[in-house]
């Protein structure tokens, strides 16, 4: 027999069918595979590790209510080591060799970007659980982490009714921090205020003696502080350290995200306020079984933070939509979700905005005291208006771009 | 009239800081031509130390001025005897050395420490100056950098161990002729400096959130200011901290705290254009 190209490459073809075949086939009856990319190392893993804990805490829960479609769910996780370079390599080997369902993931805003084409391009739904800066509008993504608009629209009339009407901000010199603060100044205007200071900070900015002498010469009634990461911190402390917390209130967006709340001692930190969707000290059934079913999955609850509910809350969400649609198929799990799917969990109920694949969900004003967040008032069901206001997924499905949000 | 002396304890406190974190390293670096890029982390372990003791209950005070210099000034002893003494003289070798321990000691605060934020509450609380508050910690900086300077020009001029480490530290075949051992002489200064880096960690673990990677912050501002300061201990280190702290603070607070930074390292670009061997190479001649 002759071997010529054509009837080479048709065997082959015909040899490589078959081979995929039964892999094919146990691939619809294996497990369901839900790829993570996470920093569990690395100076962001203080986000990272509880969100982890947080995800492998939602899957067990869905295996032992018997799975998903009668399938079972298992965990691609990987590592990225808080570096922004492994998050393309490890997107790219979760849709290319694990095949992955759906992932679930990333951290910074950064990170998010990093990947969001990569899974848009190869089809994969993805899932990012963070409070972030609004505006990111893509069918194949999902995001239930607190946008500025739904933080700031309650937070900054309720913490100038404590104070008065002449507010300094303080943000941090990247893209959150800069359009977080455009909102502030936007609230604070409709809510008759006056924004008298706007000041950003790189993140290795840890001196902030000369910032709280300028804030001095304008006295300020308030100060609002979206100020991120370890070096920030040094900020609320040489606050208290120079007594201003005696004299000016503080608010702040991001302040206790990540639990620094209890790395500030309890003189430090005593009176700022925050709105956030989550805390460990909300008293409702659903958040008092996670921390009875967290304690007993790993024991220590202390290192539950909102990120790492808002990460749950996003399995949870997934697991709700693929068994809505009856498969894990992409775009019949998307239509589920956009059918105002809604679930209820520790952070009150959340359900999925059709327009921007956002989520409406309770956000709570809270105080910090002796290292806790005392609920002042809760809020429910606040719809991300800024993203909504410029991101209409219904009418233009093919949309895929983040609005930097225009104020 | 309150700002303006509010404004000048900013700038006192800005050039304090400045002597204060370059210290250790005028001697490793300055005295020894020891290129000490763990500088930065000897820092941390001061502070870190510091953290640990108040965490046992000792006096904070006791843990930043006494303990955090002790634990660093050992761990410099060890570090010294282990590799540092086999590299005198060959200052890029220390330099690729001192990177990798820079790198070793960010692994194991990650291990031990976690890889979090820790740290202290400041001890002093504020006090007002007029309509202002100030942070009074800062003024306890600047008491223990005077202090410090004042510290080290006495030992480097008054005791007899200043006198034989400065002669060791120009001229090693002399200093052992003389009958005093060079070895014995490296290590001991190599130790002091390393405790002069902890106690400036100490000192300033209540101002910051502490990171296993906080030395980063730190090694640049050393440097551009040892180097600066050029060929004179004390005085180069005075000199060039009171300039670049002037320029920083004057800026951060006109402006803001980056084009504070930005300010600093224009000044320090310019000061080594026209003077490439640093400011007491120029002036204070001689001194110490």
């Amino acid at each position: 027999m002759t071997l010529n190209r054509r009837r080479f490459l048709a065997t082959s073809a015909a040899a490589t069918g078959a081979l995929a075949l039964p892999t094919m086939a146990l691939g619809q009856s294996g497990p369901i595979r839900m790829g993570s990319v996470l920093d569990v190392s690395g100076i962001f893993s203080a986000y990272g590790e509880p969100m982890d804990m947080a995800q492998r805490l939602a899957v067990a829960e869905i295996n032992a209510d018997g799975g998903l479609l009668g399938r079972e769910v298992e965990i691609v996780g990987f590592d990225t080591q808080s570096d922004m370079a492994l998050y393309t390599q490890f997107a790219q080997r979760l849709v290319r060799q694990e095949r992955v369902d759906v992932v679930q993931g990333g951290i910074l805003s950064a990170s998010r970007e990093a990947i969001r084409q990569t899974l848009r391009r190869a089809e994969t739904l993805y899932f990012y659980n963070v409070q972030y800066e609004g505006g990111v509008c893509d069918r194949n993504v999902f995001i239930n982490g607190v946008t500025p608009a739904q933080q700031a629209e309650v937070l900054v009339p309720w913490a100038m009714s404590q104070s008065g009407p002449r507010v300094y901000i303080l943000a941090a010199d990247y893209n959150y921090g800069q359009i977080t603060a455009r909102w502030l100044q936007k609230y604070v205007g409709d809510n008759g205020g006056e924004t008298v200071g706007v000041d950003f900070f790189p993140l290795d900015v840890a001196d902030f003696g000369s910032t709280i002498a300028r804030i001095q010469t304008v006295s300020p009634d308030l100060v609002i502080a979206p100020l991120v990461g370890g070096a920030h911190l040094s900020f609320f402390r040489q606050w208290a350290a120079s007594g201003m917390n005696e004299r000016i209130p503080l608010a702040s967006t991001t302040m206790g995200v990540g639990n620094e709340h209890r790395v500030l001692t309890p003189e430090e930190g005593n009176g700022i306020m925050v709105a956030y969707n989550y805390a460990q000290e909300l008293d409702t059934p659903a958040n008092n079984a996670f921390k009875e079913a967290w304690a007993a999955a790993y024991g220590d609850t202390s290192l539950i933070h909102e990120i790492a509910v808002s990460h749950y809350m996003g399995v949870k969400l997934w697991a709700e939509g693929v068994r809505q649609a009856g498969t894990t198929e992409r775009m019949p799990v998307i239509e589920a979700l956009e059918d105002n799917l809604s679930i209820e969990g520790p952070s009150g109920v959340m359900t999925i905005d059709p327009q921007t694949h956002h989520a409406t969900l309770d956000v709570h004003l809270m105080r910090f005291e002796n290292q806790e967040m005392a609920l002042v008032e809760s809020l429910s069901q606040r719809p991300p208006v800024d993203t909504q206001a410029v991101c209409d997924l219904i009418a233009n499905p093919d949309e895929n771009t983040q609005f930097e949000i225009e104020i | 009239m309150d700002l303006s002396v509010v404004i000048l304890i900013e700038v006192l406190y800005a050039i304090a800081s400045l002597a204060l974190i370059s210290a250790g390293l005028a001697v490793v670096f300055g005295m020894m031509k020891v290129i000490n890029l763990a500088h930065g982390e000897f820092m941390v372990l001061g502070g870190y130390a510091t953290i640990t003791a108040v965490g046992l209950g000792v006096n904070i005070f006791i843990a930043m001025l006494i303990i955090a210099p002790i634990v660093v000034g050992l761990f410099g002893l060890v570090v010294e005897r282990l590799v540092f003494r086999h590299l005198y003289g060959r200052m890029i070798d220390t330099m690729l050395a001192s990177w990798g321990l820079s790198l070793m000691m960010i692994g194991g605060f990650k291990m031990i420490f976690g890889n979090t934020t820790t740290g202290v509450a400041g001890p002093i609380p504020g006090f007002s100056v007029g309509n202002y508050q100030v942070n009074g910690y800062n003024l306890f900086v600047i008491v223990v950098s005077v202090l410090l300077l004042v510290a080290m020009v006495a030992v480097l001029r008054g005791t007899r161990f200043g006198l034989v480490a400065r002669g060791t530290m120009q001229r090693s075949d002399m200093a052992a002729a003389m009958g005093h051992s060079p070895d014995r002489v490296y290590m001991t200064t190599f130790a002091l400096g390393s405790a002069l880096a902890g106690l400036a960690g100490g000192v300033m673990a209540p101002l910051v959130g502490l990171v296993p990677t906080a030395g980063a912050a730190f090694i640049a501002k050393a440097f551009i200011t040892v180097i600066a300061g050029g060929p004179v201990l004390v005085a180069g280190l005075a000199s060039a901290a009171g300039t670049f702290g002037l320029v920083n603070q004057v800026f951060s607070f006109l402006v803001s705290p980056v084009v504070g930074d930005v300010a600093l390292l224009v000044a320090a670009v310019v000061l080594l254009r026209l003077i490439p061997r640093g400011i007491t190479s120029r002036f204070f001649r001689g001194r110490i």
